[in-house]
């Protein structure tokens, strides 16, 4: 299909950036937060409707650039999800300057845009250029407090770690050029199914696709970027790198790694269950000593990432359904956790977890949300990530992966020690001080929504489970 | 549709807790009673549960069977048979009782209270959910509440009880789920239910029952707790408040050794076979070591907590003989061990309120002062000793009588720790009633009547078992014969 006819497929795109421009030139004589978040959750809204009304053909559209599949659809859709809390979460942030606020929501819905172009791309340069506006948008984001040396470090660290990767990744999909003739995914898969390729090089050439895909997932080994950038961004930025660019992440992976290069799968997964294992483990074990609770929910979101990945490495149908709802709670529970920080912070000014002492006289809904979301995230039943870690492990022992599924478990008790310290110190302590803010809104808003959805997908997931059945075939 | 009893009697505390979470926090009045509102009504409803219980029939009873994540066959399943009527009856008893014992937290009644009726519904809904899934969700949602109840109202070391008992239980549980997983795979179609599993229609390898016998194993050794995984025990029962001790070991130890007869033994019958001896020396070894250990204690929280651990022995014990005999005996000593430890931490409560102290050597002939007292704690002393004419007595005897003729030396070894039970308890009986009174406690008042409301009704209990078993035997009968059946006995006996 070619361009002119393809435009009508991306209206919420398009509308994400009439939007984000309109955005940049208000914020020129706006100053006010609160009208130019409401305006940008506008967009996103009309964004979301006109894609609800969109329906998921999987035809190729710009000449096989894109596709307009239900898998990009569900991702396209998750997307939203998180910029709208992320803007809600913003509205809510009282550690911006004024003056900067046109200029980050129109970051905000740039990056949107790319991240949904990227799950629709089905050719390896078209993943390639939109993953880097991903990228380079969230580099400004994370170092956007930019009178803050923390922000500023973070921010450096990531683009210096991204630039090596994104890096790799380019080498690797030059080899695949070499080697097909083609960036096409398409005419790759074609090729990969009828043989007569050299597996081995197209192995590596996958590998290094890998260490780009791993970045943004922050999976071991290239996850020591997070602490610090997760840390010195604006919280609402880091609930927003800790689901958005994970989320293309993933969806990248599951694309090209069960789709389109499945013929190569018995060649990668035993380097990707080790990658998986690593993940967890190394994710959890440095989260038990954190003591600022942004690192700590930094190095638990490595490790979750890492669950995620137990759905991708077993491979199956389940497998792959698995992962798609692992994401979704995660994305439910992370944003909500966030959320939290950063309406505790606004009242308490500290992210440090002995400054979260006695929290539930103190602010007893922010502590209750929070234990809540903390206990989703360490997957205590009846609460949505439960069921997220239920189904990994059930594709991991389906598959027969059970060293996996033991090492996950092990994991998962691991976890539940730094998860509920935060609690002990909410709920088992006496506070120290008493004062407290007047709380945004908006942001109560955002976290009721997120706490919704983790009692509602937990207690009566089916409706979920069909949505994300039928937006697992790709 | 038709009247759903079984889910009323685990939603009604749910109910409350959501009632007690609507009221304001200052009026702690309205809060209990709601409180105890909610689990009297748990209890009502659980009379004419046992009064309409066919005691004839080994199915199910009461079934309620509603679909509730189709994609993966899960089902909102319940129901009662003689293993698990038994136990609902206890934990309706012991939730009202222990919620009457809670009149005494006097900070953050509103959260104890909306923990403590959390607590109760998942222990109910686990000895009614036949849906491995359902089971496994309310066995996890007891996790949460009882980490708060020992966190916030419990004693010294409260955080580090409280995080230990969390720890070890997710451990033992996330194994269980894996167990879970390998029991759905396996099934064709896949299946998470218990009764449809335990049927056999497709008989399992035994390569394959081992591994997943040992997972559901790890889950449910540590609530039982079965030697080596027991250490959270003692720190638990010792920080924790009164009322949430008698829980802890009335029903909580409880739901570990019903997974064994549920779930361990029906599906995987021969790899409980192949457990038998092991296990049956696990059981010995929690007899006579946790007698030893319960012995060597000073506190009397900890004696009694290390006791329960020599207890929940007979139990095993009685599991591993394979024998009718023997599981009637475990099954009766689960109920019995339930009214007899949950009695003897609401004694050991009522001394504290009072001293502030739980070391033994500190008491001494308090019989003089505290004669009601006295009396009672002789009553249940008796009865965790294994007097002839209470309830510790038939259950204990029964298992002993079903495994020795299938382990003999072990049998024989077990009951020499009946004699050290004996030992500590009659030693535990003179540190603290007889003597001459040490004059620290001579203004210390006796058993209030609140108090005396929560213990005679477990008293009755325990003699009325003591004296005629069947009116409790009556019950599991049935269902333990289908059991056995099922598993082929090695002897019949009886």
């Amino acid at each position: 299909m070619n361009a002119i006819e393809s435009i009508k497929y991306i209206t919420p795109e398009l509308i994400l950036l009439v939007f984000s421009l309109s955005i940049l030139i208000c914020g020129l004589f706006i100053r006010k937060n609160n009208v130019l978040g409401v305006f940008s959750l506008v967009g996103v809204i009309f964004a979301a409707l006109s894609l609800y009304q969109s329906s998921a053909t999987s035809l190729p559209i710009f000449s096989n650039l894109l596709l307009n599949d239900p898998f990009a659809k569900f991702f396209k859709e998750i997307f939203l999800l998180i910029t709208s809390v992320v803007i809600l979460i913003s509205m809510g942030y009282k550690a911006f300057g004024e003056e900067d606020r046109g200029e980050y929501y129109f970051l905000l819905l740039i990056v949107t845009i790319a991240m949904m172009l990227v799950v629709s791309s089905n050719n390896l340069l078209m993943i390639y250029v939109a993953f880097e506006l991903v990228s380079l948008t969230s580099y400004i984001l994370v170092g956007f407090l930019k009178r803050d040396a923390l922000s500023s470090e973070g921010a450096l660290k990531y683009f210096l770690f991204g630039a090596l990767s994104t890096g790799i990744m380019l080498y690797g999909i030059s080899f695949i050029y070499g080697l097909f003739g083609t960036t096409d995914l398409s005419v790759i898969s074609v090729a990969l199914t009828a043989g007569g390729t050299n597996n081995f090089i197209a192995l590596i050439s996958l590998i290094l696709i890998l260490a780009g895909m791993a970045f943004k997932c922050a999976l071991v080994p290239f996850h020591m970027w997070v602490p610090d950038a997760y840390q010195g961004a604006p919280t609402p930025i880091t609930a927003f790198i800790s689901v958005g660019p994970k989320a293309v992440g993933f969806a990248i992976l599951l694309r090209v790694f069960l789709k389109n290069f499945f013929p190569l799968f018995n060649g990668w997964v035993d380097l990707v269950t080790w990658v998986s294992i690593l993940t967890m483990t190394v994710g959890n074990i440095t989260a038990l000593t954190q003591t600022n609770i942004k690192r700590m929910l930094g190095y638990s979101s490595i490790a979750q990432a890492g669950y995620i990945l137990i759905g991708f490495v077993a491979g199956t149908a389940l497998g792959i359904k698995a992962a798609l709802f692992y994401l979704l709670v995660y994305t439910l529970m992370n944003l909500g956790a966030f959320g939290c920080v950063v309406l505790i912070s606004n009242s308490i000014k500290s992210d440090l977890l002995e400054d979260y002492a006695g929290l539930y006289k103190r602010d007893p809904p922010a502590a209750f949300m929070l234990a809540v979301f903390l206990l989703s995230l360490s997957g205590i039943p009846p609460l949505a990530g439960f069921l997220g870690k239920f189904f990994v492990f059930a594709a991991a022992i389906e598959a027969k992966f059970i060293l996996i599924a033991v090492v996950g478990v092990i994991n998962s008790i691991i976890a539940l020690y730094y998860y509920v310290r935060v609690i002990k110190y909410m709920y088992l302590e006496e506070p120290k001080a008493d004062s407290i803010e007047p709380k945004s809104l908006a942001l109560q808003a955002a976290l009721i929504i997120m706490l919704a959805g983790v009692l509602v997908v937990g207690l009566c997931p089916y409706p979920f489970f069909n949505w994300i059945a039928a937006s697992s075939n790709f | 549709m038709p009247f759903s009893i079984l889910s009323c009697i685990i939603f009604l505390p749910l109910l409350g807790a959501l009632l007690v979470l609507a009221t304001p926090k200052k009026n702690i009045g309205l809060i209990k009673t709601i409180a105890t509102l909610s689990t009297a009504a748990a209890l009502l409803f659980s009379l004419p549960l046992m009064f309409k219980f066919s005691l004839f029939s080994p199915v199910m009873q009461f079934q309620e069977k509603l679909p509730w994540i189709p994609q993966i066959n899960v089902w909102y399943h319940l129901g009662v048979d003689g293993i698990s009527i038994g136990l609902v009856f206890l934990t309706a008893l012991l939730g009202f009782l222990a919620c009457v014992a809670s009149y005494g937290i006097n900070t953050r009644q509103k959260e104890y209270f909306f923990f403590y009726l959390l607590l109760t519904t998942g222990m109910l809904g686990t000895f009614m959910a036949l849906d491995l899934f359902l089971f496994y969700v309310f066995w996890e949602i007891v996790l949460v509440p009882m980490y708060f109840l020992i966190g916030i109202w419990g004693g010294p070391r409260k955080e580090y009880a409280a995080i230990k008992f969390f720890l070890y239980t997710l451990a033992g549980s996330v194994f269980m789920l894996l167990g879970i997983l390998a029991l759905y795979f396996t099934s064709a179609p896949h299946t998470f239910n218990m009764l449809e599993l335990a049927a056999g229609n497709r008989p399992l390898a035994l390569s394959f029952q081992i591994p997943v016998f040992i997972a559901f194993y790890l889950g449910f050794a540590v609530k039982v707790p079965i030697f080596p995984f027991h250490t959270w025990l003692p720190d638990a029962h010792v920080e924790a408040p009164t009322p949430i001790s008698v829980l802890l070991a009335g029903i909580l130890l409880k739901m570990g050794a019903y997974g064994f007869f549920r779930i361990s033994f029906p599906i995987l019958k021969e790899a409980a076979y192949y457990f038998a001896l092991p296990f049956a020396v696990m059981g010995l070894i929690n007899i006579v070591y946790g007698a030893f250990v319960a012995m060597t204690q000073t506190d009397f929280k900890k004696m009694v907590a290390y006791s329960s651990v020599s207890h929940m022995g007979f139990v095993i014990l009685g599991l591993a003989s394979m024998t009718m005999t023997g599981f009637n005996g475990a099954l009766l000593q689960m109920l019995s061990h339930g009214l007899i430890s949950g009695a003897m931490f609401l004694l050991v409560g009522v001394l504290y309120d009072r001293a502030h102290t739980r070391n033994l050597d500190e008491f001494g002939g308090l019989g003089v002062k505290m004669p009601v007292y006295a009396g009672i704690l002789a009553v249940f002393t008796f009865a965790s000793l294994g007097l002839p004419g209470l309830s510790g007595f038939v259950s204990e005897f029964l298992s002993l009588l079903g495994a020795y003729p299938v382990f003999k030396i072990i049998t024989i070894i077990s009951t020499l720790g009946i004699i050290i039970t004996a030992s500590y308890f009659l030693y535990m009986l003179q540190r603290v009633l007889l003597g001459s009174l040490n004059e620290k406690w001579a203004a210390i008042t006796d058993i209030n009547k609140r108090e005396l409301c929560t213990l005679i009704p477990l008293m009755l209990l325990v003699i009325a078992i003591g004296v005629y078993p069947l009116i409790a035997l009556k019950y599991q009968a049935v269902s333990i014969n289908a059991l056995i059946q099922k598993l082929v006995p090695r002897q019949i006996s009886f």
